[in-house]
C-alpha cells in the first residue's frame, strides 16, 4: 500500500500548488510508513521531474506520448487509476486545481475510492477512522469527512499546506506506458489561452480585491498597480462582476471563487455575508472603506476608514518606498 | 434533443450556518431553501438550447419529499418535467450514481449541472456521472455552444481558459457566465404545478465516505485601525507584524 501523487504541469513546469501536493502526499506516506510515487503526464522537462525528489517523491512515473501531451480529462483519469493499481497505491493525492476538480472524482469512481475535495489539513487516523478536514458551506464552515473505503483520493486546496522539503531524496524517473483507450479521447482540446503575466486567483498568496466603492471599471488602474507591486492576483465582489466591470473569474464569494491567501486586501467592499464566505480562510484581511460601519471591518485584521481614491495611491507610494 | 439538468436543494446564500447534535448535523431550523445558484445557470442554459421546440429539459434531484418546492421552482423556471430520486443525498458518489442510473435508462444528449453546490462545494457530481456513464465530462465551464451534434466548450483554467469540442454525449458543470439565470414568469409559475414530477426509488450503492462533524471558523480578533494620515504605516505593519509582504 503506497501513496501516489498526480503532478499537474502547466506548459511543462510545476507550480507551487503542485509542490504543496507532493509535500502533503509525502507527509501522508510517512504517516503510513510507505513510499511516495509521483505520476506526471505530458511533456515535462527532466529537470522539473528530478526536482520532485526535493519534496519527497522517491519515484516519478513519466507518461509522455503524443496523445497525452496535453490534458485530456477522461484519458488522464484512466492513466492515474492505472498507475495507482500498478503501484498498489491506495491513497492518491492531487492538487484541487480546475483540472484537478474534474479529474479527482473520475479517479475516485474508477478506484471505488472515498474522495475528499478541497482538503486543508493532513488526514487524521484515530480509532481506526481516516478523516480529513475540508471547507464547506462555501467557506462558512469546515467539514471533517471520514473515508470509509479502502481506497482514498484527496484533492488538496492550494495554499493550505505549504511546501516542505525532504532531506536528500534520490528520485528515479521511470517511463510509464498506460493502456490505450480510444474512447477516452472523445473531448478534443482545440486551444489553450493563458495570460502568463497575471497571478492566478485560486492559487494566489496575496489578493487585492475591489468592489462598488470604486464607482466604475475605469478606476481599476490603481487596483491593478497595487496588485502588480505586491505580486498579487486581482479580485472583485459580485456586483462588480455582475455589472461586467470585471470578469466572472475575479468574482470572490459564496457563488464565486473561494480564496485562501496569506493577505486579502478589500477596497470599497462592504462585506456582505456572501462575500465574507469566499474569503474566510484568508490569513490576514485588510479593509479599506470610507464607511466605518461597513460589516467587513468586523472580520478585518487591519483597516483604514477612508476614501479609497486617497488611501490606495498613498499605499502604492508607501509600497514603492518600502521596496526601493 | 433531450437535456438532463441536475439540481440540488441548498440553503439560501444569506443563511447563517450553524450545527446541532454536537456539531454533527447542519441546523435546518428556519433555513430557506433554494435551487443551487449554479444549477440555475445550468438549467437556464438548457432551456435556451431547447427553445423553439428544439428539445426538452428534464430536471433531476436526489432528495426527500421536502425538496419538492425547489423542484417545482425549477419547473417554473422552464424545465419540462422533473424526476426526484427519493433519498437524502448522502454524498456526491451516491448522488452521481443515482443520476447515472436514471440517465442509463433514459436517453439524454447532454447532462448539465452547476459547478458545485454551495453547501458542500464538492464539484464532484458532474465528473462522477461522466465516469459512471463512461462519457466525457467537462468541469467548470464558462461557455457552451451546441450545433446539434458537436458541443464547443470553454472551461476555466488557472490564468485563462481551454477550448474543447465534444461530439456525442457528455456531462458539463456550469460556472457563472454560461447563461443568465432565467426568472420564472407568471405562466411558468402556474404551469409548474401541473408539469410532471416523477418520483423514483434510489438504488443501492456502497457508502465510501461520510461527514463525521462540522466546525465553524474561529472568530477573528478586533480590527487594528490605521488613521488615513498614517496610511504608509500599514505597509510596515503588514511587513513587520503580520509578515505577509
Amino acid at each position: 500500500m503506497s501513496v501516489l501523487v498526480y503532478v499537474e504541469h502547466a506548459d511543462g513546469k510545476f507550480k507551487k500548488s503542485v509542490y504543496e501536493a507532493v509535500s502533503y502526499a509525502k507527509a501522508i506516506a510517512e504517516q503510513n510508513n510507505t513510499n511516495l510515487t509521483a505520476i506526471s503526464i505530458g511533456a515535462v522537462e527532466a529537470s522539473e521531474l528530478n526536482a520532485l525528489g526535493k519534496y519527497g517523491a522517491s519515484k516519478v512515473l513519466s507518461v509522455n506520448n503524443e496523445q497525452l501531451k496535453n490534458f485530456v480529462n477522461q484519458a488522464y483519469a484512466s492513466v492515474i487509476a492505472e498507475a495507482a493499481n500498478a503501484e498498489n497505491a491506495n491513497i492518491v493525492v492531487l492538487s484541487n486545481s480546475f483540472s484537478g476538480k474534474g479529474l479527482g472524482p473520475r479517479v475516485a469512481v474508477k478506484l471505488k475510492a472515498g474522495f475528499v475535495d478541497g482538503a486543508i489539513e493532513l488526514p487524521v487516523v484515530e480509532g481506526g477512522k481516516f478523516t480529513v478536514k475540508k471547507t464547506a458551506f462555501s467557506g462558512k464552515a469546515f467539514a471533517v469527512t471520514e473515508i470509509t473505503a479502502e481506497n482514498k483520493v484527496i484533492a488538496l486546496n492550494p495554499n493550505a499546506f505549504g511546501v516542505k522539503e525532504s532531506a536528500g531524496s534520490e528520485i528515479s524517473v521511470e517511463d510509464f506506458t498506460p493502456a490505450d483507450k480510444a474512447s477516452d479521447f472523445a473531448a478534443v482540446v482545440k486551444e489553450i489561452i493563458r495570460a502568463t503575466d497575471k497571478v492566478s486567483l485560486p492559487d494566489a498568496e496575496i489578493v487585492v480585491s475591489a468592489g462598488r466603492g470604486l464607482k466604475g471599471p475605469e478606476n481599476w488602474g490603481m487596483v491593478e498597480e497595487l496588485a502588480s507591486l505586491l505580486g498579487a492576483a486581482t479580485a472583485c465582489s459580485k456586483p462588480v462582476s455582475d455589472a461586467d466591470w470585471r470578469p466572472h473569474s475575479e468574482h470572490v464569494g459564496q457563488t464565486g471563487i473561494t480564496v485562501s491567501p496569506n493577505l486579502y486586501i478589500a477596497i470599497g467592499i462592504s462585506g456582505a455575508i456572501q462575500h465574507l464566505a469566499g474569503i474566510s480562510s484568508s490569513k490576514v484581511i485588510v479593509v479599506i472603506n470610507k464607511d466605518p460601519e461597513a460589516p467587513f471591518f468586523k472580520v478585518a485584521d487591519y483597516g483604514i476608514v477612508g476614501d479609497a481614491f486617497e488611501v490606495v495611491p498613498k499605499l502604492i507610494e508607501a509600497l514603492k518606498a518600502h521596496k526601493g | 434533443m433531450k437535456i438532463l439538468v441536475c439540481i440540488s436543494n441548498v440553503p439560501d446564500t444569506t443563511t447563517k450556518i450553524t450545527f446541532t447534535n454536537d456539531n454533527t448535523q447542519f441546523n435546518t431550523a428556519g433555513v430557506q431553501y433554494i435551487v443551487n445558484p449554479y444549477d440555475e445557470i445550468a438549467l437556464s442554459k438548457a432551456i435556451s438550447l431547447c427553445e423553439g421546440g428544439k428539445g426538452s429539459v428534464t430536471v433531476i434531484n436526489v432528495g426527500e419529499s421536502s425538496t419538492e418546492p425547489t423542484v417545482r421552482k425549477a419547473l417554473a423556471i422552464g424545465a419540462d418535467d422533473a424526476v426526484r430520486v427519493n433519498a437524502a443525498p448522502r454524498d456526491a458518489y451516491f448522488t452521481a450514481f443515482q443520476i447515472a442510473e436514471y440517465a442509463k435508462s433514459n436517453d439524454f444528449d447532454m447532462i448539465l449541472t452547476g459547478r458545485e453546490s454551495i453547501d458542500y462545494n464538492g464539484a464532484q457530481v458532474a465528473a462522477m456521472i461522466g465516469e459512471f456513464l463512461d462519457i466525457p465530462s467537462v468541469s467548470i465551464i464558462k461557455k457552451l455552444d451546441y450545433d446539434g451534434t458537436t458541443a464547443t466548450i470553454e472551461r476555466e483554467i488557472e490564468g485563462g481558459k481551454e477550448i474543447l469540442t465534444v461530439t456525442g454525449k457528455f456531462v458539463a458543470s456550469c460556472a457563472e457566465g454560461v447563461a443568465e439565470p432565467k426568472i420564472p414568469n407568471m405562466r411558468g409559475i402556474m404551469s409548474a404545478r401541473t408539469k410532471p414530477l416523477h418520483v423514483v426509488e434510489a438504488k443501492e450503492v456502497e457508502q465510501l465516505s461520510t461527514i463525521q462533524s462540522f466546525q465553524t471558523p474561529p472568530p477573528r480578533g478586533t480590527v487594528k485601525l490605521v488613521p488615513t494620515e498614517e496610511t504608509e504605516k500599514l505597509i510596515d505593519l503588514l511587513h513587520q507584524e503580520a509578515k505577509v509582504i
